[in-house]
Parts: C-alpha cells; sequence; structure tokens
C-alpha cells in the first residue's frame, strides 16, 4: 500500500470521475433533490456514510463469501440484497438513537437504496479491486476509500448544483425550459467545468 | 384487446418513461454514446421490465404488502443476472461497451417504478403489455437521444459515416453533450405541451378569450 494510489484515488473519484458529472450515477436524485442547499447537503452527507459502509460490507461479501463458494455470478442479487438491508437497518438504528439525524434525513435515506451511485460504487470496486479472483495489495483500503470519496464527489456536486439552482428560481427563464431541462443544461456546463480536471492524469 | 393496445401505446408516447416521467436517468445518458450501445441497452432493459412485470403480477397475491419492495427487487435482479450472463456469452463486445449499467438495470426506477405502480395491482396480460410499452419507449428514447449524440459528437450512425468533411463535435460523446441534448429534448416536449395546452384554452374560450 503506497500513499499515492490513495491520492490518485482521492482525485480521480471526487474530480475527474465525479460520480454525478462525468459517470451519470444516482442523477435521479441529483435532479430531484437540487433545489434548495438544505436538503441537498443532508443527500449528500446521507449518500456519502452509505457508499462508505456498503463498499466496506459488499467487499466482505465478494471477497468471503461469493468468491469461496464460485458464485460471483450472484452478484448483482446479493450486493443489492445487502444493500437494500443495510439501508432499513441504518434507518432503524439512526431513527432509535439519533432522532435529530433521523429528522435531517427525512425522506432521503429510504430513497439511497435505489440510487444507483451505492451499487455502483460496490460493483465498480468488486471490478478495480480484484484481479482474477483475487484482491490486489490493499484491496480493502482502496475500496473503502472509493467509497467515501465518491460520496464526497457527489455531495460536492449537490452542493454546487443546489447553489446556482436557488439563484436560478429568481431568474426570468423560459417557460419551457424552465425546472428540469434548465437543470440539465446547468449540470451540462458544470460537467464541461470538471472536464477541466482530466488534465491531472495519474 | 383495444385496452391491452392502450397499455402498450401509453408507454411510447404519452407517458415515456425518459422524456414524460423523467426516470431512469442514469443509464440513458451514460449508454447513449452511440445508437448500437442504445439499442442493446434498451431491449436488455425491455426484457427485464416485461419479464419481471409478467412474474410480479402474477405472484401479486401472495407477496406480502409489508416486504413487497424487497421481493421485487430479488425478482427484476434474477432477470438483470440472466441478461448479464446472456449478454456475457454472446454479446461480449456490447456488454464491454455497456460496462457496469447491464448490472445495474436492477436499481432503474424504470423496472421498481412499474411494478409498484402497475404490475403488482393488475393481471398478468395488462401488465405484460405494460411493461413492453414502457420498454419499447424506453429504447425509443435512447435511441432519439443516441443518434443526435452520434451523429453530432461523431459524424456517424450505426458506425457508418455520414457526411465527409465535416469536424465531428467531440464534447457531443463526452458527459455534457449528453445532459445538454437531454435537457433540450425535455424542452421541447414540455414546450409542445405548452402549446398544446394554450391552444385548448384558446379553443375554449372562443373570441370571448382575448377580450
Amino acid at each position: 500500500m503506497d500513499a499515492g494510489k490513495f491520492i490518485a484515488i482521492i482525485i480521480s473519484t471526487v474530480f475527474i470521475n465525479n460520480f454525478i458529472l462525468s459517470k451519470f450515477l444516482g442523477l435521479c436524485p441529483f435532479i430531484g433533490v437540487s433545489k434548495e442547499t438544505k436538503p441537498a447537503v443532508s443527500m449528500g452527507l446521507a449518500v456519502t456514510f452509505v457508499t462508505t459502509m456498503s463498499s466496506l460490507i459488499t467487499w466482505l461479501v465478494y471477497r468471503w463469501l461469493l468468491f469461496p463458494f464460485g458464485i460471483t455470478y450472484l452478484r448483482t442479487i446479493s450486493f443489492i440484497l445487502v444493500i437494500a438491508s443495510f439501508v432499513q437497518l441504518v434507518e432503524m438504528v439512526i431513527r432509535k438513537l439519533f432522532p435529530h439525524l433521523y429528522r435531517a434525513f427525512g425522506i432521503y435515506l429510504p430513497l439511497i437504496t435505489v440510487n444507483c451511485a451505492v451499487l455502483g460504487v460496490a460493483v465498480l470496486n468488486s471490478q478495480d479491486f480484484f484481479v482474477n479472483g483475487q484482491p490486489v495489495a490493499g484491496s480493502f483500503w482502496l475500496s473503502l476509500a472509493q467509497g467515501f470519496f465518491a460520496g464526497i464527489g457527489y455531495l460536492l456536486a449537490m452542493l454546487l448544483m443546489s447553489g446556482i439552482r436557488e439563484r436560478l428560481e429568481l431568474q426570468d427563464a423560459p417557460r419551457c425550459l424552465s425546472g428540469v431541462p434548465l437543470a440539465f443544461i446547468v449540470a451540462s456546463l458544470m460537467s464541461l467545468a470538471f472536464m477541466g480536471f482530466s488534465g491531472f492524469k495519474f | 384487446m383495444k385496452r391491452l393496445i392502450k397499455e402498450f401505446t401509453k408507454g411510447i408516447i404519452i407517458e415515456n418513461p425518459t422524456f414524460g416521467l423523467v426516470l431512469g436517468l442514469c443509464p440513458t445518458l451514460a449508454v447513449s454514446t452511440s445508437v448500437k450501445n442504445a439499442i442493446g441497452m434498451g431491449l436488455a432493459a425491455t426484457f427485464v421490465l416485461v419479464c419481471s412485470n409478467v412474474i410480479i403480477s402474477s405472484v401479486r397475491k401472495v407477496i406480502p404488502s409489508q416486504i413487497r419492495i424487497p421481493c421485487f427487487i430479488v425478482i427484476i435482479a434474477t432477470f438483470v443476472t440472466i441478461v448479464e450472463m446472456l449478454m456475457k456469452a454472446y454479446f461480449p463486445a456490447l456488454n464491454a461497451s455497456l460496462g457496469i449499467f447491464v448490472s445495474l438495470i436492477v436499481v432503474n426506477c424504470i423496472v421498481l417504478g412499474r411494478a409498484e405502480a402497475f404490475a403488482c395491482k393488475r393481471p398478468v396480460l395488462p401488465s405484460f403489455f405494460d411493461g413492453l410499452g414502457m420498454g419499447t419507449g424506453f429504447t425509443l428514447a435512447l435511441v432519439i437521444i443516441a443518434s443526435i449524440r452520434e451523429v453530432l459528437g461523431a459524424g456517424k450512425f450505426l458506425g457508418f459515416h455520414l457526411i465527409k468533411g465535416f469536424e465531428p463535435v467531440g464534447v457531443m460523446v463526452l458527459a455534457p453533450g449528453a445532459l445538454l441534448t437531454l435537457g433540450l429534448l425535455i424542452g421541447l416536449v414540455n414546450c409542445w405541451h405548452i402549446r398544446k395546452k394554450t391552444n385548448k384554452e384558446i379553443k375554449k374560450a372562443g373570441c370571448d378569450g382575448c377580450r
């Protein structure tokens, strides 16, 4: 394990291959929840938490359950089940122990189950950090880092987008473009700006 | 029979999953870089939609409503796995270019949305046609977006060069082009809806409406 690899993963998942703006994962909540800053940030934080924890759990499932029994073709089913039940569990725990946080997350927590960013991270981890069935060096920590920083990248894009859309509310836009279409055009410009980061090559 | 045809056609135009309901955006944008990918993805999603709709509507009376979502997800994930394995075996090139988005059909909101909104309440045959219609609508939307992007971004259609000496706008096949194309297309659809609505209002009010 070396630090360079980690830094490469951090910069690449947050900026170069931002999950929303260049990989198109988790777009529905990105368009749906980004009208105001506060819910957008709660959603981003919830996603970060779930992607991190689910990369941890799915790594363990993949390494110690699917490989030893030779059933890696069940990857999709097992991952989505693990993620769905994990989200349910987190919801129950948070509601019981931290009612404040529960109110802040609101309905966004259950919605995360069908957020493709979460399953996307799990699938990408199992593709990137396993070679021919064997985990690469430091694979566990690399998956964890990819999960966490994918969430941070998500949070960043949500924050920027909601800031822009809050201002757009006050502008006089053509009737047929206001709302969702304009959000897509703004996202397109943002993604164009994020393409500038692809100059950092590792 | 007429009702079945109606279930089929509503998914294509009025309730088109992409332009009308704005569902299932991630795969729509990610795989619409070329028409070939779009058709492959559309057919895969249609297969999953039809099969999961049929199975879910046939077992709808057995599933307790509290745990219906996990049950739906398991059924959908099974068909996605079938598609994944078939594609890996018979179309390895397509599988490579679609990447992780084949497994991500599981979390495609269209599939789960139809299961929840339609298949778990209706008999098998309407559910079959609903799935087929929604799948066709999704494929059609994908192909429209992909043809715009492929023609502008690569100067090709289905891999054939179209115009000689045309300098392709490379950004259209990249991420920003996808978002821009979809934004403008949804804007266009909205424009059409608004125009239809105002025309109706004018007709209803007659000449008095202008006074």
